[in-house]
């Protein structure tokens, strides 16, 4: 299986109060449940991300359920009020349960 | 409707009493015991029902960007901005998103905080062909607002 690769995206230069764009994606097949095997006709068993979970010192502030119809390296943005610097965590949880985690920090300035 | 991960399931599940082998054993037990988040919705009747109960949701305040035809069906870009001052006392919960022409009509649901400033968030999906999009805005106050859109789908992206 390739390898699952999380990547966050957070500004740079921050102004307190100001709400910014985090960008985040994943490779992952995202593998539907609805596919089937080219050369034995069954169907491929479905194994997607299926939770997403976005936290801020340790405090969620964002989290999305993902269903089979999220695309393949699934990419999911939000928006974030910046008041104080601190660390990002973000959490991707598979069918299997494992968990593909990243941290981002935030430099807030003002 | 049969063509759904529930059925899925049953059939792997027939294959590891007849024995496949080792392989298919594995795989079939990762789906009987994988930890979903939920089950997916058969329709997207039983999902609005779900999602509002007897709740009536209103028009508006639901920015819903979708193309007008996606070329293809396997990443159609979607984003939405729903009006909401984001205070602890008035923001968005959640937003639930539904197609209602795949074989499951969930998409994603989305839980914001009042942190996030804004209720505002982009994703990509799947679309098996030409359908409906809905979304469902959940606020703090128990009030729910709805947009929908079609979307047309020149080649579908769910099946292999």
């Amino acid at each position: 299986m390739a390898k699952v690769k999380p990547r966050v995206k957070v500004p740079k230069k921050v102004s307190k109060g100001e709400i910014i764009e985090i960008k985040t994606l994943i490779s992952h097949a995202m593998e539907s449940g609805q596919r089937k095997d080219k050369k034995t006709g069954e169907l491929i068993p479905r194994k997607i991300i299926n939770k997403f979970t976005a936290k801020f010192e340790d405090e969620v502030v964002f989290a999305s359920d993902w269903h089979p119809a999220i695309s393949a390296n699934p990419y999911m943005s939000f928006h974030f009020r910046a008041e104080k610097s601190g660390a990002f965590n973000f959490e991707w949880m598979d069918d299997d349960g494992t968990v593909y985690a990243k941290k981002a920090k935030l430099k807030v300035s003002g | 409707m049969t063509t759904t991960q529930v059925s899925g399931t049953v059939a792997t599940r027939r294959q590891v009493l007849v024995g496949i082998g080792a392989a298919g054993i594995a795989a079939a037990t990762m789906s009987v015991f994988a930890p979903l988040a939920r089950a997916e919705f058969e329709s997207i009747d039983e999902a609005l029902k779900a999602t509002l109960g007897s709740a009536v949701p209103a028009e508006g305040r639901i920015e819903l960007d979708v193309p007008q035809i996606a070329e293809n069906g396997n990443v159609v870009p979607i984003g939405f901005d729903i009006d909401s001052p984001m205070t602890a006392d008035d923001y968005v919960k959640s937003a639930h998103v539904f197609a209602d022409g795949n074989p499951n009509p969930d998409v994603a649901s989305v839980h914001f905080t009042p942190a996030c400033g804004a209720a505002i968030c982009a994703t990509r999906m799947r679309l098996a062909k030409t359908q409906n999009i809905i979304v469902i805005a959940e606020m703090s106050d128990g009030s729910f607002y709805t947009a929908k859109t079609e979307v047309k789908v020149t080649i579908g992206g769910c099946g292999g």
